[in-house]
């Protein structure tokens, strides 16, 4: 996984609650067998003004020009300013990838849906959580100054501009520590593989019809 | 000891270990694989060099994108086929029990878990799919996971997880004739909300839920999703011993003395403390239909699809806009005498035997609608679909103008070629009426199976419990 330390970039802002993973990446997308790709069908129904599909060449498609991701003054954001409940729905993981491919590294919103939430630490995606008031103060502070850029510090729990903007973030230490290291977490529970096979002996006697071959 | 929510129960019996950091290392017994969400899960494996920890803890089936007509033909999309195909290698390859495309066992995995006994009380579950909570109805620990953590369970046959809050669901009292579990399940995502289970795990208690049979049971569970809960639990009694008995992967002889006795204690202990407590009087809950795009945007059929300028909130002021252009309706309309185009009845939610009776009741001598364009039925897996023409329920459908289909996830989500045109209105049985999510453009209400059949043969969304008083009579109307 790729790590995540420090980033300045272009927010692009959002302005909707309840973005769905139907909305992030539509399911004719999701039959790939592979990782990667995504990017150019990030929110493909409100982006493009026809029909997408696999496999077709996305830079001869006409563009949505009021969707805000299509906007001239965003080109090249990393950051996603979002609302409340974002990645509802579906658990696919193609989401996160879709940002990822597109080059968002950071959200920011009020909610996020627990599994996208969860999906976006195993791709080198943050997400961060501020109050209502903070995110709408931030919606406010990106639409009234184009190409201002957002600093976010994963070490020091910082969001700062050069406005003179300074808003702290909390997130959970184990995650920061994935994050900040890029570690593979398969790796991280294989380290504790004689404990798994412990509790696997001690559940044989208790479920043995859970081990039945 | 202090006293233990089932949530609680289930979560200690599979702590491996607690972490530092307020994570803990949770075991998890049983994963259901589909093609969608595993193709990169293995290939993750691959490229470490690693082997599944335990093959015998997971079980497979392609659902999302398999054609519901001439199976014999295999599949026509090259895509869709290229997935369906991986998952056969993937399986072949690290020796997965995998019921395919053709087998008489294959259906919707949330359909053929509990089907084959594979899915069992006091259990941890998980699957590659958000609609994994189903499997909650059986006092089971289950949620849904994105394709990083299926290659985690099958690495390591454990997930790295932090436990959520305890939340209580209750629906104490009962139903009113006509009104099924979709209908409650509904009625809840009203109430709390499509984010008022975020960061819980439900547990849904009281006499409406307890009255319900495993399969109405799975209905609400299916939903917590919506509510945006990853787990919605129900304890064990003896009707979720009663359905679980005889199944195939079920325990046998002293196992399964050993295992009743094991089961009983989950539930809830008397006196748990749960984080927050949502109370609902089943008796005052109406058959529902869904308006907007949103699952939590749900109304009584005898209700008026709501006006956003009655809403004081800005952001949801702006959602019910959103969601009243995209649905092509405007607010004060009462709901049933909006017209449908399609009717779906199937998905994870409503495609189990009961469900194919419900709808069945209702087509019985009646005949769908002349403006219906098109009404289907997909069972949710093979052997259901048997048992139901065994029951001769696909004649009564297709007497009716239905079309029997081939089980699979169908038009819930329209990844194969059943899907909406621009615009066609929908009566669907599913559990998302999200923008898009039955074919681009498509709008979609959420209903029961039994709404759904009326909705299909009256032409309009219609309260299934009038239709069920006439029988066959013409109950168009006066829809316009």
């Amino acid at each position: 996984m790729e790590k995540f330390t420090k980033l300045s970039a272009i927010a692009v802002p959002l302005d909707r609650a309840n973005v769905d993973t139907d909305a992030i990446i539509p399911k004719q997308f999701l039959k790939s067998i592979k990782r990667s790709g995504f990017g150019p069908n990030l929110f493909d129904e409100w982006r493009y003004l026809d029909h997408g599909e696999p496999g077709m060449d996305n830079s001869n498609r006409p563009l949505n020009p009021d969707f805000v991701l299509n906007q001239p003054r965003y080109q090249g954001a990393q950051i996603l300013l979002a609302r409340d409940n974002f990645g509802c729905g579906s658990s696919r993981e193609h989401a996160p990838w879709a940002l990822e491919d597109y080059g968002i590294r950071v959200i920011i919103a009020p909610s996020f849906a627990d599994i996208f939430y969860n999906n976006c630490f195993k791709n080198g995606l943050l997400p961060i959580v501020l109050p209502e008031e903070t995110v709408d103060d931030l919606f406010k502070l990106v639409e009234a100054n184009e190409g201002l850029k957002l600093t976010v510090d994963l070490e020091q729990k910082t969001i700062t501009a050069d406005t003179g903007l300074k808003i702290n973030f909390e997130l959970d230490e184990f995650r920061r520590h994935c994050l900040l290291e890029g570690l593979d977490e398969i790796g991280l529970t294989l380290a504790h593989a004689d404990e798994i096979r412990q509790y696997e002996e001690k559940q044989k006697k208790i479920t043995p019809w859970l081990f039945n071959e | 000891m202090s006293a233990k929510t089932l949530y609680d129960k289930l979560w200690d019996s599979h702590e491996v270990r607690k972490n530092d950091d307020g994570t803990s290392l949770l075991y998890i017994d049983r994963q259901l694989i589909h093609e969608v969400t595993s193709p990169q899960a293995f290939e993750g494996l691959r490229l470490a060099n690693r082997k599944p920890w335990r093959v015998s803890a997971n079980l497979a089936t392609p659902d999302h994108n398999v054609p519901t007509t001439n199976r014999a033909e295999g599949i026509a999309d090259p895509i869709s086929k290229i997935q369906v195909e991986t998952l056969d290698k993937n399986c072949q390859d690290f020796g997965i029990t995998e019921f395919k495309m053709n087998d008489i066992r294959q259906g919707i995995v949330h359909v053929i878990g509990p089907e084959q006994g594979a899915t069992l009380p006091g259990m941890t579950l998980v699957c590659g799919d958000s609609h994994t909570s189903t499997h909650g109805a059986f006092g089971t620990l289950a949620f849904g996971v994105g394709t990083s953590e299926v290659e985690h369970v099958l690495a390591t046959q454990c997930l790295i997880q932090k436990k959520s809050k305890n939340m209580l669901v209750r629906v104490d009292g009962q139903l009113k004739p006509g009104v099924t579990a979709k209908d409650i399940i509904l009625a809840i995502i009203g109430t709390i909300g499509t984010a008022g289970g975020t960061g819980y795990a439900i547990e849904f208690a009281g006499e409406a839920i307890r009255s319900l049979s495993m399969e109405g049971r799975m209905t609400i569970s299916n939903m917590a999703i919506e509510a945006g809960a990853r787990a919605g639990m129900i304890a064990v009694d003896d009707t979720t011993i009663e359905y679980v008995k005889g199944k195939t992967y079920a325990p046998k002889d002293e196992q399964w003395e050993m295992a009743v006795q094991y089961w009983k204690n989950f539930h809830s202990d008397e006196g748990a403390d749960f984080d927050k407590e949502v109370i609902l009087d089943a008796s005052c809950i109406e058959p529902q239909v869904t308006w907007g795009t949103s699952p939590e945007m749900t109304i009584a059929i005898n209700e008026q699809i709501p006006d956003p300028n009655q809403e004081s909130d800005p952001v949801k002021k702006e959602g019910m806009k959103a969601a009243l252009k995209y649905m092509g309706l405007e607010a004060g309309k009462p709901i049933n005498e909006v017209l449908v185009d399609v009717v779906f009845i199937g998905s994870c939610t409503n495609s189990r035997i009961e469900d194919m009776r419900a709808a069945a009741e209702i087509a019985r001598g009646r005949k769908v609608a002349d403006n219906v364009q098109q009404a289907l039925v997909v069972p949710g897996s093979g052997l259901i679909k048997q048992q139901a023409e065994a029951e001769g329920l696909d004649e009564i459908f297709k007497e009716a103008g239905f079309e029997w289909r081939e089980p699979g996830c169908s038009m819930c989500l329209a990844m194969n070629a059943d899907r909406l045109e621009p615009g066609q209105r929908c009566a669907s049985t599913s559990n998302r009426n999200f923008e898009g999510r039955q074919g681009q453009g498509g709008r979609t209400h959420l209903v029961s199976p039994a709404m759904a059949a009326a909705a299909a043969v009256a032409g309009h969304f219609i309260d299934a419990s009038q239709l069920a008083a006439t029988s066959g009579s013409d109950v168009s109307g006066s829809a316009v």
